[in-house]
């Protein structure tokens, strides 16, 4: 993280000019300047300038773990929602184990969580798997819903902020890339708290020293709770 | 050449001088992306849902995203109630402000998908469809579709011989000299692009050609305003 808050920008507004600098991504090079292409904010690395977005809807890509709700069943698979611009599929043929073709709906039925993983991404949809560790369908606990550019913030740097959460309050955390958060803890308590505290992260994203800040709200509603 | 009849505005204001404007984006939560600009009495809110699947599936592009607007006055927004629903007037500024703002989107990521913004009038007094553009621009500025540019829109408008910028519902109805022209423009905010010229009423060319200018200046006034108001944006 840079030291210094980052400024706002908006599309058309020159984020920096000279023949110099790179147009990272969200921005375009006219001329001699560097155009932004999209609202959010901006961040510069050396030579390279991007704008980070602030919004927009999710772009699936290959490999991104997401946690999508059954539509419809078809007869080798499951049609998902995944909150992406294009459909997406779960095919009978991803899944690890011996299914039976005849009713799809005993594993799977419309209206299911499912945590699946990207396979492709395809020009008229998207396939996803389940093949994988902790894939599959979600049973209990509460799903949120964030806004999918604020993931990165709500996972942190390898993992630690959910780690932090996790510690905290004792719940399971499984952060889709889609913006879909299922929050899972011994009592509705501790999956309140999370969800608070993940909702926190959302509102403070890009703060400097946002570890800091979300270890001192957490002590502080530990504090209250006492 | 004879004096203007029009010498003084009904409200008071310079020649080249807009109503009070007020712009504020991300007032409606449930939308992808959303914004409210006013001029005076005119107020329009505008939402953006999407880029997501195009339906009828028959309207899919597939070689870049659709842009569909859609503009709506609410049934209190005028004086006399409106009929609420489409009508050929609606239609009509859907379809302009949909063209004013299709040159400055940029939706070739997303084939197939369609983005849509909704355009709702609450209040009218004159010149809603600039209104309408400018809060849908920072609509969907807000909503993180990629875009090229801004997009600022103004009305302007010739009383008898005088040429004023910000026409409202009493100028429109201007009926001593020459009558009134109104005339609704916008403008591209770095290249200075016009996307939309609308003109109801009679006007010269040479005088045609004051009057964009005039609204070129007033535009440049406008997305200081539409800025101001992203730059605020606090989540």
């Amino acid at each position: 993280m840079t030291k210094e808050n980052r400024e706002i920008v908006i599309p058309g507004e020159i984020v920096k000019s000279g023949e110099d600098v790179l147009p990272g991504e969200g921005t375009r090079r006219e001329g001699k300047n560097i155009i932004a292409v999209k609202f959010g904010l901006k961040d510069e690395q050396d030579r390279l300038v991007k704008v980070i977005p602030l919004s927009g809807t999710y772009m699936p890509r290959r490999g991104n773990l997401v946690i999508g709700r059954v539509t419809d069943i078809s007869f080798n698979g499951w049609m998902m929602d995944i909150n992406a611009p294009y459909s997406s599929f779960l095919p009978l043929a991803e899944c690890p184990r011996f299914f039976r073709t005849d009713d799809l709906a005993e594993y799977f039925n419309i209206e299911d969580m499912i945590a699946c993983k990207v396979e492709s991404v395809k020009r008229k949809g998207v396939d996803l798997t389940i093949k994988g560790k902790g894939l599959g369908k979600v049973e209990g606990g509460m799903i949120i819903m964030i806004n999918s550019n604020k993931v990165p913030r709500v996972i942190g740097k390898e993992g630690s902020m959910v780690k932090i959460i996790k510690d905290a309050t004792g719940c399971d955390i499984m952060v889709g890339q889609n913006g879909v958060v299922w929050i899972r803890g011994e009592n509705i308590d501790n999956e309140l708290f999370a969800k608070e505290t993940i909702i926190y992260i959302t509102e403070h994203s890009f703060v400097n020293g946002l570890t800091e800040m979300v270890q001192e709200f957490l002590n502080k509603k530990m504090g209250e709770k006492r | 050449m004879a004096e203007s009849s029009y010498k003084k505005r009904f409200d008071g204001r310079k020649l080249d001088e807009t109503r009070e404007m007020k712009a504020q984006a991300g007032i409606i939560p449930n939308a992808n992306g959303s914004a409210m600009f006013s001029f005076g009495d005119t107020v329009a809110i505008a939402a953006v849902y999407g880029p997501k699947v195009m339906h009828p599936q028959h309207a899919q592009n597939p070689q870049k995203g659709t842009l569909r607007v859609n503009y709506d006055m609410l049934s209190f927004s005028v004086p006399e109630r409106k009929r609420p629903g489409p009508s050929r007037r609606s239609q009509e500024i859907s379809k302009v402000t949909q063209w004013a703002l299709d040159p400055v989107v940029n939706l070739d990521e997303f084939p197939n998908t369609v983005v849509d913004v909704h355009i709702m009038i609450l209040q009218a007094n004159a010149s809603t469809r600039c209104a309408g553009i400018n809060a849908a621009a920072m609509a969907l500025a807000h909503a993180g579709v990629p875009m090229h540019e801004l997009v600022s829109s103004v009305s302007v408008g010739k009383m008898d011989k005088t040429i004023v910028a910000d026409v409202i519902k009493e100028e429109e109805d201007y009926e001593e000299g020459e009558g009134a022209t109104d005339i609704a423009t916008a403008f591209t905010s770095n290249s200075e692009k016009l996307t939309l010229l609308q003109l109801d009423g009679m006007i010269s060319g040479k005088e045609l050609k004051e009057a964009i200018e005039l609204a070129k200046e007033t535009c440049k006034k406008i997305y200081e305003v539409q800025k101001k108001a992203l730059k605020e944006l606090k989540e």
